[in-house]
Order: structure tokens, then sequence, then C-alpha cells
């Protein structure tokens, strides 16, 4: 498989980017492990080792530059998604929500980096690996703290409401917690990372299209590319934001579940 | 639609569901709206409650925004 575009057989005209265009074929023939998503995964991961372990080693009471981007991101992570959200029981979550945080963070950002240019949460099955975690995590805590009927008690039975709206609560409450949080927060994130591809896709591609035509085209591809470039700053702030709303949403919901009374 | 010089029936390709993603995603943008300009007046009343207000916004942002992507993800998946 090539391309989506020659597997459909399209002709000659533009071909407007389409969720084909997220199927990159594997590297190494028959291999479907050696994908680029895959290999942008691995490069995140030893990106931030080596970020991190390069700022914490010999820390000093007189931070160096490096030392003092590493420290702010953490304490960024620590008190405003940590201490903020989570409470006094915060500390035990600070590595999962930060791990979470600068790994997120990284494979978006990939998204606009020249040459990588793919931003690995575009496809789907990361985001669900993430939000499972999440899931688990957060319930597996509240049943730890609560014990298990108790928690399921409070969550199916929200008190100070009349008996018979139950019949109608608690189905909904069983399918937020259990189908919607973990749906929500997968597709959330990637969606804004399909979306934003997408939309760069549409004007570099138009960009470069319009210059293969006559003149008068060729004088307008200079617009679509300009508007190419600011969609990548856009684009930035996304990525950015997402990440945040993801670590954000994952501490709220372990604050629902640590909370003793709803 | 009908070619009148010609007589011949032309055809419209396409998908319908992206229209129906951009009426989808109407009340989304609304929503949107309203909550950075609550949030944006609740921060010119009272500065100091700018780090209260924050995630709040960004929360209530992501959870209206939430309900425009699945009209993207379902504008491509059908």
């Amino acid at each position: 498989m090539l391309s989506y575009a020659a597997e459909v057989g399209k002709d000659e005209g533009f071909n407007p980017p389409d969720a084909g265009d997220f199927n990159l074929p594997p590297f190494i023939e028959g291999n479907e492990f050696a994908t680029k998503p895959i290999l942008l995964v691995f490069l995140s991961v030893i990106l931030i080792s080596i970020f991190f372990i390069l700022a914490s080693r010999k820390a000093a009471l007189v931070p160096s530059k490096l030392q003092f981007a590493g420290e702010s991101v953490y304490s960024f992570v620590r008190n405003d998604l940590g201490r903020e959200v989570i409470g006094h029981e915060f500390m035990r979550f600070v590595p999962y929500l930060f791990t979470l945080f600068t790994f997120i963070l990284v494979n978006n950002v990939f998204g606009i980096v020249p040459m990588l240019q793919f931003p690995t949460m575009s496809r789907i099955s990361f985001p669900y690996v993430l939000a499972a975690f999440t899931f688990f995590i957060f319930h597996y805590v509240g049943i730890r703290k609560q014990g298990f009927l108790k928690y399921m008690k409070e969550i199916m039975f929200l008190p100070g409401i009349p008996k018979p709206a139950y019949i109608l609560i608690t189905p909904l409450e069983l399918a937020t917690y259990f189908l919607v949080r973990p749906l929500t927060l997968s597709l959330r994130l990637f969606a804004n990372m399909f979306a934003g591809h997408l939309l760069l896709l549409v004007f570099i591609l138009g960009g470069e299209h319009l210059l293969q035509g006559v003149i008068g085209l060729k004088l307008i591809s200079p617009f679509a590319f300009a508007i190419g470039i600011a969609l990548t700053f856009f684009e930035f702030m996304v990525q950015c934001l997402q990440a945040y709303i993801f670590t954000l949403l994952t501490a709220l919901y372990i604050a629902g579940a640590l909370a003793d009374e709803h | 639609m009908k070619d009148k010089e010609e007589g011949k029936v032309r055809n419209m390709e396409g998908t319908l569901n992206l229209v129906g993603f951009g009426l989808a995603a109407i009340g989304p943008g609304i929503a949107t709206g309203l909550i950075f300009a609550a949030y944006i007046n609740g921060v010119a009343r009272q500065p100091e409650a700018r780090s209260v207000l924050q995630p709040i916004a960004f929360l209530g942002f992501a959870l209206a925004e939430a309900l425009a992507l699945f009209g993207l993800v379902l504008a491509f998946v059908l």
C-alpha cells in the first residue's frame, strides 16, 4: 500500500487530504511495528529522559538555565495540576501526572517539528492507552480509599436527590464514570491532533498544488503557505493546551475518586 | 443537477457528513464563546481570582470542545 490516493485511484486534480493520509506505510516491508508513530514514541521517551537527566544532574541552589527550565515544568505540574486540584494527598500522583504531561506534550509538538511533523497522538491507539491508564488509576484509587461497595454506592447514588430520580440518574452516572470519561479523554486528544494535522495538510498541500497551476494560481499560493505557517503557531498553542487538559482532567478524576463526599 | 445546454445529468460527489459537522460545530462554538466570556468577565471584575478561574474555564472549554470533535470524528467514520 503506497498511499491512499494511489489505492483508490484518484485522478490528477487536487486530492484534498483525508483520513488515509494518516496511514503511513511501515519502513521495513511487512513489519507493521516499524512505523513512524512508533518511532516517534521511542524518540519522545529518549528526548524527555535526556532532557530531565541533564536538567537534574548537578542540581544547584542557584540553578543553571537548563535546571531552571526543567524545574519550571515540574513545578507547573506539581503546583498547578497536583496541589491545586488533588489537594493534600497530591504527592503520590505527581510522578504519573508529570510523565503524562511531558509525554503528551512532546508527542504533540512533534506535529510541528520540521522533518518529523507527525503528531503521534493522531493515531488513536496511543490516546486509548493513555486514557486506559487514567481510567484504571482513578478507579483503583477510589476503590482503595473507600472500598468497592462504598465507592460504587457513591458513584451510583448521589446524595440529596429524591428516590424516584435514581432511575434516571444512576444509569447516567454509571455511563459517565465507565464509558464517557475514558472515551472523551482519548477522543479529545486524538481529534484535536487529527484535526490540526489535517488543517496543516490542507493549506500546505493546497499551496503546493497551486504552485503547479497557471501564473495566477502561482501568485495565490504564497497566501496559502502564509496561512499554513500562521496555523502552525496556532497548532503549537493547541498542542500545549491539549497536554494540559489531559493532565488536568486526569487530576480532576483522581481528586473526585479521593473525595469522601460529592 | 440538470445542465441545460447539453442536457446531461451531472453528478455531485462528496459527503454530506461534513455539512452535518459544520452544523454540529455551531453549538460548541457558541458554548466556547460563552465560557471564555464568563472567564474574562470574572477576571476583569476580580483579577486575583484568575488562578482559581483558569482551570475551570479550560475544563469547560475542553468539555464543550469535545462535542465538536466528536462531530469531526463521526464525520470521518460514518
